[in-house]
């Protein structure tokens, strides 16, 4: 790891001004970045570490949408969300591990966009927005491909807004040497319509899985997926799982998250 | 450099660091608590956990200037205060829960974070804790029984492989 200076703003504000200094980086819970600096594939002059920003904490619901703070970590909001919105909760509480639930964020994992990160299919799956120091971004608008997203340079998460649906859940197939997923679906039924999030499966990073959303919004049933096909083309291939493997997987997550919403 | 202040098993700890300076390197190299071992150093496999502010994080994936003013615990201070081994080390050797030794700071603080959540966990959650924690030699079954053991539970009808 090269060295760098280390700036550990306490407001929002503190934190856009450090950013203005060359070739800064802001850094969450460090759970993806400090591997990242010690393979020496980012070098930035300056950390920006937003740990010690409280305002950027915590978890919140008002008028059916569940406000989470980018500084939260997987493990509060497994704790606080759960009584809002259980498979948000759920999928906080099975990243990872526990250690690196204690220190990872939502705002980290949305920045970062892993194409096999948990949270953009909760985040996408929901139709959430993606709160930044600037603006407000819809998910549709906001992932952008693998590691790519609509932030632009400097900009800091600072929350994520979730409208919270009827029922929703969250089907992992888990990777065991990472303990990210293999493949997982995230399937979210609202009032007026219904979402499903896919990660882990495609070169292009979390997508919504519109056949599904098709067949599912005239039959919400398992077996109204029967048949339904991802594009393997479109998948990973890698010495976890062909393309093929992934996009049939793509179709068994789903049926199990539909089959656990009931 | 920046001057670092923490508490470590109690005590008032401090140093100087540079930025990248890590929270295991710190401990293990400025204050000679070889004790938080470095496995991996790639976040993967748990020997270096210790706990900030009573949390359980890898030592390893955490900046010490980041640790700047936090209460830290790490294996040197588990011991009872008269020395002898507490309850969840003691455990570790009446069921052998160790062999090399090299995970065990790492098992025995998870082990502490996982019985303050949750004083009485089944056989599942003390595996789906130990997600983290990685052991080259025991097979894990011996870690639970110990972990089991150690939250007073009766651990006779688990096996011992
Ligand atoms: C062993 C292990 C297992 C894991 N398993 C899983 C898993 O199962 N599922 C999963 O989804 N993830 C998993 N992760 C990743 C983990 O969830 C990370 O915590 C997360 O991806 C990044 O969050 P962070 O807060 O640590 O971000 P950091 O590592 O601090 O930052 C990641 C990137 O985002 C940028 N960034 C950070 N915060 C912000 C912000 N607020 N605004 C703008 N940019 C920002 C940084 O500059 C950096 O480029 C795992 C990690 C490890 C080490
Ligand atoms: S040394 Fe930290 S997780 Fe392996
Ligand atoms: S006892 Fe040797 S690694 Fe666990």
């Amino acid at each position: 790891m090269y060295n760098f200076d280390v700036e550990r703003p306490s407001t929002v504000a503190e934190a856009v001004a450090a950013m203005g200094r060359d070739e800064a980086q802001p850094m969450s819970g460090g759970q993806t970045l400090i591997p990242t600096l010690k393979a020496r594939l980012a070098a930035p002059s300056v950390l920006v570490s937003l740990g010690g920003i409280e305002e950027m904490k915590g978890v919140s619901m008002a008028d059916g949408l569940l406000s989470v703070g980018g500084g939260t970590t997987h493990a509060a909001v497994a704790r606080e969300a759960a009584a809002h919105y259980p498979a948000l909760a759920g999928l906080a509480a099975r990243i990872g591990d526990p250690a690196v639930r204690n220190r990872g964020t939502i705002g980290g994992s949305v920045a970062n966009n892993d194409p096999s990160a948990c949270y953009p299919a909760a985040v996408l799956g929901s139709g959430a927005t993606v709160v930044t120091n600037q603006r407000e971004i819809a998910a549709d608008d906001y992932f952008l491909g693998m590691f790519e997203t609509a932030l632009d340079e400097g900009e800091i998460v600072t929350g994520v807004n979730f409208p919270v649906p009827q029922a929703a859940h969250y089907e992992k197939m888990i990777q065991p040497a990472s303990r990210f997923p293999l493949v997982a679906v995230f399937v979210a039924k609202f009032s007026d319509g219904l979402r499903v999030a896919v990660t882990g499966a495609s070169n292009n990073g979390v997508f919504r899985w519109t056949e599904a959303e098709t067949a599912l919004a005239a039959d919400f049933s398992a077996d109204a997926l029967n048949g339904v096909k991802a594009d393997a083309s479109e998948m990973i291939s890698d010495l976890h799982g062909t393309g093929a493997y992934r996009a049939h997987l793509v179709n068994v997550m789903t049926k199990r998250a539909v089959a656990a919403i009931g | 450099m920046t001057q670092v202040k923490m508490t470590v098993n109690g005590k008032a700890a401090s140093g100087e660091v540079e930025g990248r300076t890590l929270l295991a390197q710190f401990l293990r190299e400025d204050q000679g608590l070889t004790g938080t071992h470095i496995g991996c150093d790639t976040s993967q496999c748990g020997a270096c956990v210790v706990h900030v502010n009573g949390e359980a994080v890898k030592a390893c994936t955490m900046l010490a200037i980041e640790a700047d003013g936090a209460n830290v615990d790490t294996i040197e201070g588990q011991a009872d205060a008269d020395g002898s081994l507490n309850v969840i080390q003691q455990a570790f050797q009446d069921h052998h829960g160790l062999q090399c030794g090299f995970c065990t700071p790492g098992m025995v603080m998870s082990a502490a974070a996982l019985l303050k959540e949750n004083p009485k966990p089944s056989e599942a959650e003390v595996r789906h804790y130990l997600d983290g924690n990685i052991c080259r030699c025991t097979g894990y079954h011996n870690i639970v029984k110990a972990i089991m053991a150690a939250s007073g539970q009766d651990v006779s009808a688990i096996a011992a492989e």
